[in-house]
């Protein structure tokens, strides 16, 4: 508990740092945005409902779907940008978090503003213009602060939802206080969970109270209070600023990994090799599946770890089978080819999807392959995680063998075998090496007719760092070097109920059992 | 000083009339009161001459010059405009308030500071007040300010819409014929608009009698009384001599009785 708490705090001034900067940044630009549109909506009635009808809107898509939607724009607009100028930008990270928490921010501060301007005594218009100010003194010197406490008002709504939303921006590869929430999710430490829970509902109190110290020090006309609200605002942001200045100045080299233990392990593995040849690295860690590829394509992450199956369909959009050395060296080239990334070799392990139940039911019912569950599925109950369901192996699975069952349903992937063990289901999508199949007394099921790809673990280096000599040395001799006993044992440590340990831990424990220098 | 030819107002796209083919004219120093019912079109005529509306037709001058040539907020600049809402600036204190169009035409703040104490003195209000805001003062206090903040960049022409008609009776009379001492000694062109005949007649040199959009008489106060050949007119002006010729009646009735 200690020991995890202690971890937890350590990685803090990182999270926090980032967590406020990009929250500071959303704040900002939606407040620079708005205002002009407030100061527009309140003259002209005919724009304002368009206005907050959009705002609305906006607000009323789930703010992950908002900020994993931006991804793929970014990626258009930086596909285009990178034709006209050279060179694109990362879609990743930083830009979409800022975008979508940007037209998060708008809607309380367009709605106040709105509401504030519009509501300014017409009495006191009147004697603004019969004293013969033009419409922008109007505005400045009568309007804008009359209405100001309103505005920060809202300005103060806004800033609650954003440091919020930002948690989320986590998945689409912007480290924030989420991260905590994420990865603790995903290894059950509720430790990290609960920390990364507390620390964005400190920061939104702490800073919901220094804007209202503003907003106070405004609605008063006391302005030594709002410049002392605002100057320990600027300071707490200058302080983020200058703390992931000093941080990033040290991150030379960035390792990916996706949202499940064995990939935490992993990476830990490879920063710590990047490490002991000399130079910094660090993990970027909870990347979607999906993201963690079209990352490493543009150069955001340097390297990660990916499964030969999963490039060759989601990446390559392939759905032939090849045997697994000539699958591997078709994939080498065409990833070279189409998007400069290098296959730096397999790890020696595979993480295939793979069907697993429960050893006693499938023993019970003479179930040993996929064809021999197809008899029974019409009575069993089918768990997934998120992307099974989605993924062209389930379709082929389902097709070949004629697959039908009686329920299905999707599960986070920490869940998904609790819901096995506990009989929520009756068979899983599982991953091959994943320790809890030993741990809950699974058995995986046959596939005869060798329907599931080779899922390979392999090692991906991003196109900037092709021919990097100190990543290539770091990271070649693990090529071929982990075992499937090994990775599961390492899972199992992670992923286990009790006595369970951090996947840097995990990774520590791994490097000594595979006996790589 | 100020004159009105032909000026027609619609509202409702023309087919509502406020003011109909209106031409009069103010003379230099004169006292007009504009009197007529609510909706008579009495403000829109006042609101004319310093542009807070604009004329479908005809033209409103002053001092010779049509105002329609005139950029609107130079021209309001100089010529005092008091209302009923009285429009105090609620994040300013009154001396601000009664400083704002001397700032707007670029005065230095040492004039501005100067002249802001000289027009407290002026509307009878203690110099201490200059640092209040306008919610710590009275009703009657606020206009006092209003009538301080119009007088400020020494306009020679002072438009007033119902200048005292929120405030209590007695109040009411003291400030109007306390301006009508100010409007005599400084020299100035007033234009008051009022649906009060008594405060028409105590206050005004000049009545225009303003009915449905058109100028039903104009006069002074007992010219209109005695000889206008509208027996309406006669019979709106005379009303103030009858109430009070009521009021002594009553009160020789309660005396004979006591």
């Amino acid at each position: 508990m200690h020991e995890r708490f202690a971890a937890a705090a350590r990685l803090l001034p990182d999270y926090l740092g980032q967590h406020v900067l990009l929250s500071a940044a959303a704040l900002s630009l939606g407040f620079l945005i708005s205002l002009p549109l407030v100061v527009l909506a309140s003259r002209n009635a005919r724009i304002r409902w368009p206005v907050l009808g959009f705002a609305s809107v906006v607000q009323t898509v789930p703010s992950l779907a908002l900020l994993a939607l931006f991804y793929p724009l970014l990626l258009a607009v930086s596909a285009g940008w990178a034709k006209l100028f050279g060179h694109g930008f990362s879609a990743l990270g930083f830009l979409p978090s800022l975008l979508a928490l940007t037209l998060y921010s708008m809607l309380p501060i367009l709605r106040n503003g709105i509401t504030g301007l519009t509501n300014v005594d017409p009495a006191v218009i009147e004697a603004a213009r019969g004293v013969g100010m033009t419409n922008r003194q109007r505005l400045l010197r009568i309007e804008l602060p009359l209405a100001a406490p309103v505005i920060m008002a809202g300005v103060r709504t806004a800033a609650v939802w954003v440091i919020g939303g930002a948690t989320l921006s986590t998945p689409v590869g912007q480290t924030s206080l989420g991260n905590y929430i994420f990865s603790g999710l995903q290894v059950e430490d509720w430790v990290s969970v609960l920390f990364g829970c507390l620390a964005a509902v400190v920061l939104a109190l702490v800073a919901d109270q220094l804007l209202g110290l503003i907003e106070v020090g405004v609605a008063t006309r006391r302005p030594r209070l709002a410049w002392l609200g605002l100057g320990v605002l600027l300071a707490g942001v200058g302080a983020a600023g200058v703390g992931s200045l000093a941080a990033s100045g040290q991150q030379a080299y960035v390792v990916g990994a996706k949202n499940f233990a064995e990939q935490y392990i992993l990476a830990a593995v490879m920063t710590d090799r990047i490490h002991k040849a000399g130079s910094a690295a660090t993990a970027r860690v909870d990347l979607g599946s999906v993201f963690a590829f079209r990352a490493l394509a543009n150069n955001g992450i340097d390297a990660y770890i990916d499964y030969s199956g999963t490039v060759w369909t989601t990446v390559m959009n392939r759905h032939d089978s090849l045997p697994r050395k000539e699958m591997l060296r078709e994939m080498a080239v065409q990833l070279r080819r189409a998007h400069g990334v290098v296959l730096l070799g397999a790890l020696g392990f595979e993480n295939a999807y793979a069907l697993a139940m429960r050893r006693d039911q499938a023993e019970a019912l003479g179930i040993r392959t996929i064809a021999d569950l197809a008899r029974h599925a019409p009575e069993l109950r089918l768990g997934g995680d998120f992307e099974f369901f989605a993924r062209s192996e389930w379709a082929a699975l389902r097709d070949r063998y004629g697959l039908r069952f009686r329920e299905q349903r999707q599960f986070q992937p920490t869940f998904l075998y609790k819901a096995v063990a506990s009989k929520a289901v009756d068979v899983i999508s599982a991953a091959s090496s994943d320790g809890r199949i030993r741990a809950y007394d699974l058995v995986v099921l046959e596939d005869p007719l060798q329907v599931i790809p080779p899922y390979d673990a392999i090692v991906l280096i991003s196109p900037a760092r092709a021919s990097d000599p100190v990543l290539l040395r770091a990271l070649r001799p693990l090529v071929g070097a982990i075992p499937i006993d090994a990775m599961r044992q390492a899972n199992y440590m992670v992923d286990r109920d009790s006595d369970r340990i951090s996947p840097n831990q995990a990774a520590r424990w791994l490097e000594s059992e595979i006996h790589v220098n | 000083m100020i004159r009105f030819q032909g000026v027609s107002k619609s509202f409702a796209e023309g087919r509502d009339f406020a003011v109909r083919d209106v031409s009069f004219e103010v003379a230099s120093r004169a006292f007009v009161a504009l009197v007529g019912d609510s909706g008579s079109g009495k403000t829109t005529l006042l609101k004319m001459i310093n542009r807070l509306i604009e004329p479908d037709q005809g033209t409103v001058s002053v001092a010779g010059e049509s105002v329609q040539g005139m950029v609107g907020y130079s021209l309001r600049r100089r010529i005092g405009y008091v209302f009923q809402g009285i429009g105090l600036f609620p994040h300013m204190s009154v001396a601000e308030n009664i400083g704002i169009t001397p700032l707007l035409l670029g005065w230095r703040p040492a004039e501005i500071e100067a002249r802001t104490a000289e027009l407290i003195d002026l509307v009878a209000l203690p110099r201490s007040y200059l640092n209040r805001m306008p919610s710590e003062l009275s009703g009657g206090q606020q206009q006092r300010v209003g009538v301080a903040r119009a007088l400020a960049a020494r306009p020679s022409i002072m438009l007033m819409d119902e200048p005292f008609g929120a405030l209590d009776p007695v109040t009411r009379d003291t400030l109007g014929s306390e301006y009508r001492r100010l409007h005599e000694t400084m020299g100035l062109t007033t234009v008051m608009v009022t649906h009060d005949v008594m405060e028409a007649v105590l206050l005004g040199d000049r009545i225009i009698v303003v009915r449905q959009g058109e100028i039903v008489a104009d006069g002074e106060p007992q010219e209109l009384v005695n000889v206008h050949p509208d027996a309406g007119v006669r019979a709106l002006m005379d009303m103030p001599r009858r109430q009070a010729e009521r009021v002594r009646i009553l009160l020789q009735e309660r005396n004979r009785r006591a």
